[in-house]
């Protein structure tokens, strides 16, 4: 079953440009992906898309769909009615380069901001021993596919780009709070969320979660536990009082 | 057609799309249902203050639970016979403790995304942009107190087992009392909806990086962290039946609701 939908596709070059309007074939099974790579075969042949796996792993099809961040490659044409207009943008919070392409160095940016993972220096490579029970909250973080969606829909940044510079967006406050929670990590990263990566930004109104094509719970698992560890650090006296009476520095963690 | 590298200014702009969000679907509809419920809860909240049938015994309403004052509360709607606040009090017995209950709920996390969202707007919702100029967040004040949360989960655990208790009470009394079955619900949603907390998440265990050294709060964790993830719609579930198990025993006071099982 194939029908003709209608889509308006950002073109420009920068941040001018427009919406230009398409009618294009749609067959049964595609996604948004192959429907602009089919512009890109028949009526836009400088028409640019950033993409690689085409199966929702690499993170580099993001896009907003109808004004949501979507990954290209994993939104089913069947899911919108023949008759519906398809409207397809370049995330908004990222420069643009050329029509879908965003230039997301903020994102690499911040990446490197964030201090390695900093093993305590008595323990050699090869003697880490860890049981499953201790990582396991950290795998959920590894899933992460580096769409950069949930830096894209974070309105702290989206709809404030004076924010960019002191605020690392959840994608790595999440790998902060990894880090964090990691048995072998002594660097101190609750300070450094609080005062150089900005988590106090975030208002925990869930958007980073809600697009997350992982599905990872990034407010719930991350964010909120690497804000209440900061609240342990900063703002609680009676675990300050607890921590001068008894010494209980992150070792016995 | 210009050449972008990467230092040309152009490259650093974002698609200038001139419309607040290109959503299609009824994005609003969430913020709105949102707002008409937490309104709805506090005009319940003030009218409860104000009205003074708190108690048809054995059923005390849970907005004026526990009851403190000599003066209004009536001797058997005094937790174990006792009245701390002496006879120079005479507002309503809620007004004592609405601070705890209510701090607890303002400081929520979810309560606070649902607020932020619905009444402040920041944002609406996911990529539809907000319309304020300048954002801070939760980084001073006023913000920064949501930070105490913590201190309001440990009073609401105290509120919790009160309500609990006034649930037992009712039971003894009139097990088959349609009342005590409403209290019952009630304690055991609040119960849940305070033990589902991030920070109670956070105490039990999710402060510890080693959980296999600490297998008992691991598993204590584990159970919290099965609760947590029905936060929301605990929180809501909750906020009704507070309000319909209050209202009840108010109506109840009153006479309205009258039948031999009510
Ligand atoms: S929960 Fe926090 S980090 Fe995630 S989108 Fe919302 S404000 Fe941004
Ligand atoms: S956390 Fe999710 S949304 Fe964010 S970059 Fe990773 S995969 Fe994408
Ligand atoms: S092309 Fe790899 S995620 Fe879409
Ligand atoms: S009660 Fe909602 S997070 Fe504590």
């Amino acid at each position: 079953m194939s029908y003709k939908a209608k889509f308006k596709v950002w073109r420009g070059e920068g941040g001018e440009g427009k919406l230009e309007d398409f009618t294009v074939e749609v067959n049964e099974g595609e996604v948004v992906l192959d429907i602009i790579h089919r512009l890109q075969a028949t009526q836009a042949p400088d028409l640019a898309v950033r993409w690689n796996c085409k199966a929702g792993k690499c993170g580099s099809c993001s896009m907003e769909i109808n004004g949501k961040p979507r990954l290209g490659c994993m939104t089913r044409m069947s899911t919108f009615s023949e008759d519906e207009t398809i409207t397809v943008t370049p995330m908004r919070t990222f420069p643009v380069i050329k029509d879908l392409v965003t230039d997301v160095s903020y994102n690499y940016q911040k990446a490197r901001e964030v201090q390695s993972f900093t093993p305590p220096s008595s323990v050699r490579p090869g003697e880490y021993r860890m049981k499953q029970v201790d990582v396991e909250r950290s795998q959920e973080f590894r899933k992460c596919i580096e769409c950069f969606m949930c830096n894209n829909v974070c309105h702290v940044i989206r709809d404030h780009e004076e924010n960019k510079t002191n605020f690392s967006g959840p994608r790595f406050l999440m790998r902060i709070a990894e880090l964090d929670m990691h048995p072998y990590d002594v660097a101190d990263r609750q300070d450094a969320a609080q005062e150089e990566h900005g988590l106090g930004y975030c208002n925990i109104t869930k958007c980073c979660t809600e697009v997350c094509p992982e599905h990872i719970k990034i407010t719930d698992n991350a964010l909120i536990p690497m804000k209440e560890r900061v609240v342990d650090r900063r703002y609680d006296p009676l675990v300050w009082l607890g921590n001068k009476i008894f010494r209980r520095g992150d070792n016995g963690k | 057609m210009t050449q972008t590298t990467p230092d040309a200014p152009v490259r650093r702009q974002r698609a200038q799309v001139k419309v607040r969000t290109l959503r299609t679907d009824r994005w609003w509809l969430t913020p709105f249902l949102t707002f008409l419920g937490l309104s709805s809860f506090l005009v319940y909240g003030v009218w409860a203050i104000i009205d003074n049938s708190i108690f048809v015994d054995p059923y005390i309403a849970p907005f004026a639970s526990p009851c403190l004052a000599e003066v209004t509360c009536p001797e058997g709607a005094r937790l174990f016979g006792w009245a701390p606040i002496g006879d120079w009090y005479t507002l309503s017995p809620g007004l004592l403790i609405l601070a705890l209950p209510g701090g607890f709920r303002l400081t929520c996390y979810y309560y606070r995304k649902s607020y932020y969202r619905s009444f402040w707007l920041s944002p609406p919702a996911c990529a539809v942009q907000e319309p304020h100029g300048k954002y801070t967040g939760e980084r001073r004040f006023p913000l920064i107190m949501q930070n105490v949360h913590r201190y309001f989960f440990y009073a609401a655990i105290l509120i919790g087992l009160i309500l609990a208790w006034d649930a037992v009470l009712a039971l003894v009394h009139k097990p088959l009392g349609l009342g005590t079955w409403i209290l019952i619900v009630n304690a055991i949603l609040i119960n849940a909806y305070t033990l589902s907390c991030h920070s109670c998440r956070h105490i039990t265990a999710g402060r510890l990086n080693h959980f296999s050294r600490h297998p008992l709060r691991y598993r204590a964790w584990t159970f919290v962290s099965k609760l947590n993830a029905k936060h929301q719609p605990l929180a809501w579930a909750s906020m009704f039946s507070v309000m319909g198990a209050d209202l009840y025993v108010r109506l109840v006071a009153k006479g309205i609701i009258a039948f031999p099982y009510a």
